[in-house]
């Protein structure tokens, strides 16, 4: 790794692999995997945001949750920041974990209900950094006024507080350590959209100030296409299309980004254009099908499409889809 | 309000809670009607009380707490309200019909499917048991299930979101109701999905003539769908007017907001407009002036005393606004409640 690839990288993920076992018989052995992420290959640039879609189960969450380290990878390799932090464990993890931090998608299922605001947001920097405990408590205050909570909220604790409020509150954990990379799933899908626009905008705004690299995951492509600079598409495990945003979104080339845009409401009664409306549900990633995953629902199959899986091909400048039609 | 052939006027309606031995309005003087083959959504965020209203209408409110304590429904010009539980449940099913939010919790887990569709069919015909599982088996062929004779002898947790919820749709359309009430039935779903979901409703509808009551929080779906669109905010409705105009020419400032807060994909914007603040809670409501007042950028000081009311700034286009009601052409709003 040279050392100019190492400074425009902060993320490299290189063929990574995360299989679930699935158990069952006698003596519970392994009857199969599910393959909840298959071999996907991507990066970030720094300070950029990359958007991860995707329908449920398409291993959106799995993929932000290895890259994190949270979960053990079956295969492939991650960089950060030109270090291949795939395999590393204790002391080296333990730093890892201060430049990498997450918010959560449930603002309700994140917080510990018996721990003040106060104590959850001071807790990384009480575990990671020796400061003082008067530091420590300037610093909280300071971020719960960054993310636009009021002072008083330290001594609060998340039941008193709207789910708006606490999506801010885990904002403020994972800003604690001063992170080079925030992995953000789905932060924004349990609030009302008046809420959701206002962490949005309070996402964008904390990005610009403390220079923060995003891997935003999400379900909505507008929500995506709103925050992230460049896009990559997921289906059954596999990345289908990467690109800039605003071409994935004007120039989407793969059929199941195309359809899962115009699967959008529009929210304008005159702007009523023709739906793509896809067949049958996602197939289990337990027995994905053979050849392209998305084959059985595609309307654009070939014939060949299901005996030859497609590689993410570059088809344009910074524009990569795994489709045989591209082939 | 109420106008010839209206199917369903819901007149001033009142719902709410005990709380802690206090009477809390959740609803508070809703009007508005669906014609026969209209589809009308009710939209608005969480805690606006529209899963409330849907409750009232078909009479399925907490026992122990929740009341309708003024205001009509009217269906075919009966009052609802004032049925008992052994009338309600010749409508419910029948000439009204719902589906829910979650598939997964609103069908009964330990019986199959061909049960739960065929009990529909019982309990409003006289039919066999042989005809009335014929009957199943072509409704579900009807919303979309392929293998359907074999459907009906599986479970739900055998089925994925999508068919689950093309299961509900089958019982609710399955004695042929006028009105078909929609909470949120789409939400659960992925938008591919969803998309499938919303194509077969709009089919139900033109095919079957039947009116639609969509709920929702999603704008995009109500302008997917909606013909007549009802804005709620905390209880009252705001504005209400065909789908085009909520969409074109929005008046409330609740309406311009919520459609200013969502992204949209053909625009690119820095940043999001946004609603400061959150809906208050029912026992925090303001107990005089306009609802909306504290989360309202054009909010004036006469607000906080006036309550606002509904009235009609242009032809079938309805407001609750202070800002609207001095250029009201003629007469003062009606006054209710």
């Amino acid at each position: 790794m040279t050392q100019k690839q190492k400074s425009e990288h902060l993320l490299r993920i290189e063929e990574l692999k995360k299989y679930y076992p699935v158990r069952g018989g006698f003596f519970r052995r392994k009857i199969g995997d599910v393959k909840a992420v298959d071999n996907i290959s991507f990066e970030l640039k720094r300070g950029e945001t990359f958007g991860l879609v995707g329908e449920s189960g398409c291993g959106k969450s799995t993929a932000g949750r290895t890259i994190t380290r949270l979960f053990k990878p079956t295969s492939g390799k991650i960089f950060f920041e030109g270090e291949d932090i795939t395999n590393i464990y204790g002391s080296k993890l333990r730093n890892m974990r201060k430049d990498i931090q997450m918010v959560f998608q449930d603002p309700y299922a994140s917080l510990n209900p018996k721990m003040m605001v106060g104590s959850i947001v001071s807790e990384p920097i009480i575990n990671y950094r020796r400061v003082s405990e008067k530091k420590v408590r300037e610093e909280v205050m300071d971020l719960l006024t960054k993310v636009g909570l009021p002072e008083d909220a330290y001594f609060k604790y998340p039941h008193e507080f709207s789910g708006g409020q606490r999506q801010r509150i885990g904002i403020a954990r994972a800003l604690a350590l001063k992170p080079k990379l925030i992995v953000a799933d789905e932060p924004v899908s349990a609030l009302d959209v008046s809420v959701q626009s206002q962490v949005l905008n309070l996402l964008k705004s904390l990005q610009k100030e403390f220079n923060l690299t995003l891997l935003f995951i999400a379900h909505d492509l507008s929500v995506v296409k709103h925050m992230s600079d460049r896009i990559g598409v997921m289906y059954l495990g596999n990345l289908v299309e990467v690109a800039d945003a605003h071409d994935l979104y004007r120039d989407p080339k793969h059929p199941y980004t195309r359809a899962l845009i115009s699967a959008i409401p529009m929210p304008d009664p005159r702007n009523k254009s023709d739906r793509i409306i896809l067949k049958g549900d996602v197939p289990s990633p337990q027995n994905p099908p053979v050849g392209c995953p998305f084959h059985p629902r595609c309307p654009e199959a070939m014939p060949q499409c299901s005996e030859q899986k497609p590689q993410l091909k570059e088809v344009n400048r910074e524009h990569r889809v795994s489709c045989l039609l591209y082939d | 309000m109420s106008s010839q052939n209206a199917l369903l006027e819901i007149d001033n309606l009142h719902t709410g809670f005990n709380i802690d031995g206090d009477f809390h309005h959740a609803i508070k003087g809703v009007s508005f009607d669906v014609k026969p083959k209209e589809v009308v959504c009710v939209v608005g965020e969480s805690g606006c009380g529209k899963s409330v209203m849907s409750l009232s209408i078909m009479q399925l409110l907490p026992k122990h707490n929740g009341k309708i304590d003024k205001g009509e429904i009217r269906f075919n010009g009966k009052n609802l309200a004032e049925y008992s539980e052994k009338e309600m449940n010749n409508i419910r099913g029948k000439d009204i019909s719902m589906i829910f939010q979650e598939p997964m919790t609103a069908l009964n887990p330990v019986l199959t499917i061909g049960f739960q569709l065929d009990e529909v069919l019982l309990n409003h015909s006289k039919d066999s048991k042989e005809s009335v599982r014929k009957k199943s088996i072509q409704l579900l062929k009807d919303v979309g299930i392929s293998r359907s004779d074999q459907i009906v002898h599986e479970y739900p947790h055998q089925l994925s979101g999508g068919m689950r919820q093309r299961v509900m749709i089958a019982m609710a359309i399955a004695c042929e109701p006028q009105l078909l009430i929609a909470d949120e039935p789409t939400t659960a779903l992925d938008v591919t999905v969803q998309a499938q979901i919303l194509e077969l409703i709009k089919k139900i509808q033109d095919e079957r003539g039947t009116a639609v009551m969509l709920i929702t929080h999603d704008l995009g779906v109500v302008a997917e769908m909606a013909d007549r669109v009802v804005v709620m905010y905390a209880g009252q409705v705001v504005e209400q007017s065909d789908v085009d105009r909520i969409f074109h020419d929005p008046q409330h400032p609740y309406t311009k907001a919520l459609l200013g807060s969502i992204p949209k994909m053909e625009e690119e914007v820095d940043e999001l407009n946004t609603i400061r603040g959150i809906v208050p809670t029912l026992t925090k409501m303001p107990k005089q002036g306009c609802r909306f007042v504290d989360r309202c950028p054009a909010a004036m000081p006469e607000c906080r005393q006036i309550d606002p009311q509904l009235g009609e700034t242009d032809k079938g286009h309805t407001v609750r606004c202070l800002l609207y009601e001095e250029s009201r052409p003629g007469e003062k709003a009606e006054v209710r409640s």
